[in-house]
């Protein structure tokens, strides 16, 4: 049962791998628009390096949001073409692993895309993230997966609304105000330097929501999937 | 479990509780008004303690409900437990939107500005939010016992938000007056805060039964539509 569980997480993670791998559009497309994101704060902003780099923790943190949810709306819509996600839900074994798998799945392609996007912000925006690199990489990838946990579960949870396109980000962001203020302070604690030693409150605090919601959300996932 | 098995309140309780409801808030409103003296400090612009602290106190208790009906919803799939839920999450919404509006108005001659962005303050705002999109939800499922299940999930998990997004914006933010509590009060004052506590608490039983009985109202339309147009929605 439990190997059953990972196989099939396993499989639903490389099946959207590889569809990511051999396609690559909408990864770039992705890359693109998060570039896109932070020119427009330089725009909005002004040129003032000091600024921007004062903002960067912030900056960085909504350029990832607002291109991580585009890339949510996508998880379970590649499953409608021909009832792909009738076929995932009749397949013997766990319903659970469909959510584990999408969430790794959007879990791995936000990483990768922060991989290319910090240097880009770093260049625009003046950052100093290498300093206390193992620092920033680690909030980095507690508040990705916060928001990965919450963004493909309310992605399978409205899926079959109308306007669902409106739908996910006002359930997401309200629910994700700890992660943002967890992932956005400790960002820039790591980014300019911590000398009142805060940034352990805001890491456990990524750690609590992280575990807490993946609990709930795994427990109560097959409730979304119910026909 | 059809729909013509729903209980209803029974019409002459409901009228009689509406009643009594009407006389504890006009005595509740009457000695916040004219019983006890304005605030030393503050002047008369405190007396909104008497309806901003009940208006709270009614927030997070629709949203508790919310929480409740949701997971006996869940577990015993009775259409009864979802339309008080989703009666819960109304007058919640009504009740923190007044929450809002009320210390925002005590804020700007006290503070000196409409808003802050204090902790208490900023997860109610928040709580506003997850609620709106609980309905809104809602209002975009077709099917009763989808929009049932899923709206369900959604007051689960907002539920389960609302501390963690205090406890988040508490350590962001700490410069707020300590919560009034009968400590920091004087007794006179505990008493008329107290007895409109009470009046707002009885006000909400009542708005639930009236807002309860519109809801099975609601679904027996629906019901009827979906019969009549073979399943088709209009």
């Amino acid at each position: 049962m439990k190997s059953s569980l990972a196989l099939r997480t396993w499989a639903i993670l490389w099946k959207d791998l590889l569809i990511e791998l051999r396609t690559k559009q909408s990864f770039s497309a992705m890359v693109f628009f998060a570039a896109l994101v932070l020119f427009l704060f330089g725009f909005a902003i002004g040129p003032d390096t000091a600024t921007l780099s004062r903002l960067g923790g912030g900056l960085l943190w909504i350029a990832i949001a607002f291109t991580g949810m585009l890339s949510l709306g996508r998880t379970f819509q590649s499953e409608e073409v021909a009832g792909g996600l009738d076929g995932l839900r009749m397949y013997p074994g766990e319903i659970r692993a469909i959510y584990l798998g999408k969430l790794l799945a959007n879990f791995s392609m936000l990483v990768v895309l922060e991989v290319v996007l910090v240097p880009v912000a770093a260049v625009l925006l003046q950052l100093e993230p290498w300093g206390r690199f193992p620092l920033f990489v680690g909030i980095t990838l507690l508040g990705t997966f916060g928001f990965s946990v919450i963004g493909t579960f309310y992605a399978s949870l409205t899926q079959h609304l109308r306007a669902r396109e409106l739908m996910l980000p006002l359930l997401l962001f309200p629910a994700l105000v700890p992660v943002f203020l967890g992932a956005v302070n400790g960002t820039t604690l790591a980014l300019a330097g911590d000398p009142l030693d805060r940034i352990g409150g805001w890491i456990r605090l990524l750690i609590s929501f992280d575990i807490i919601f993946f609990v709930v959300c795994v427990w109560i996932y097959p409730l979304v999937l119910e026909e | 479990m059809t729909i013509t098995d729903l209980p209803q309140p029974n019409p002459g309780r409901a009228r009689l509780l509406g009643t009594a409801t009407l006389l504890v808030v006009a005595a509740g409103s009457a000695a916040g008004l004219f019983l006890v003296p304005a605030d030393a400090l503050q002047g008369e612009v405190q007396r909104l303690l008497y309806v901003h602290v009940p208006a709270a106190w009614l927030a997070m208790l629709s949203f508790f409900v919310v929480f409740v009906m949701s997971v006996l919803y869940l577990i015993q799939r009775d259409p009864k437990w979802d339309l008080l839920a989703v009666s819960a999450a109304e007058i919640g919404i009504v009740f923190t939107a007044l929450a809002l509006v009320l210390g925002s108005l005590w804020g700007k001659p006290t503070w000196g500005v409409w808003w802050t962005w204090d902790p208490r303050l900023t997860t109610t705002a928040i709580m506003l939010m997850i609620y709106v999109g609980y309905l809104t939800v809602r209002s975009f499922a077709d099917d009763p016992d989808k929009r049932a299940r899923w709206s369900a999930i959604i007051g689960i998990i907002g539920f389960v938000d609302v501390p963690i997004v205090y406890l988040s914006v508490l350590w962001w933010r700490t410069l707020h007056q300590p919560p009034s509590s009968p400590r920091s009060m004087a007794g006179e004052f505990v008493y008329v805060l107290l007895l409109n506590v009470a009046a707002f608490t009885l006000l909400y039983v009542y708005l639930m039964l009236r807002r309860y009985r519109l809801a099975v109202a609601e679904r027996h339309v629906e019901e009827l539509r979906l019969t009549r147009d073979d399943g088709r929605i209009t």
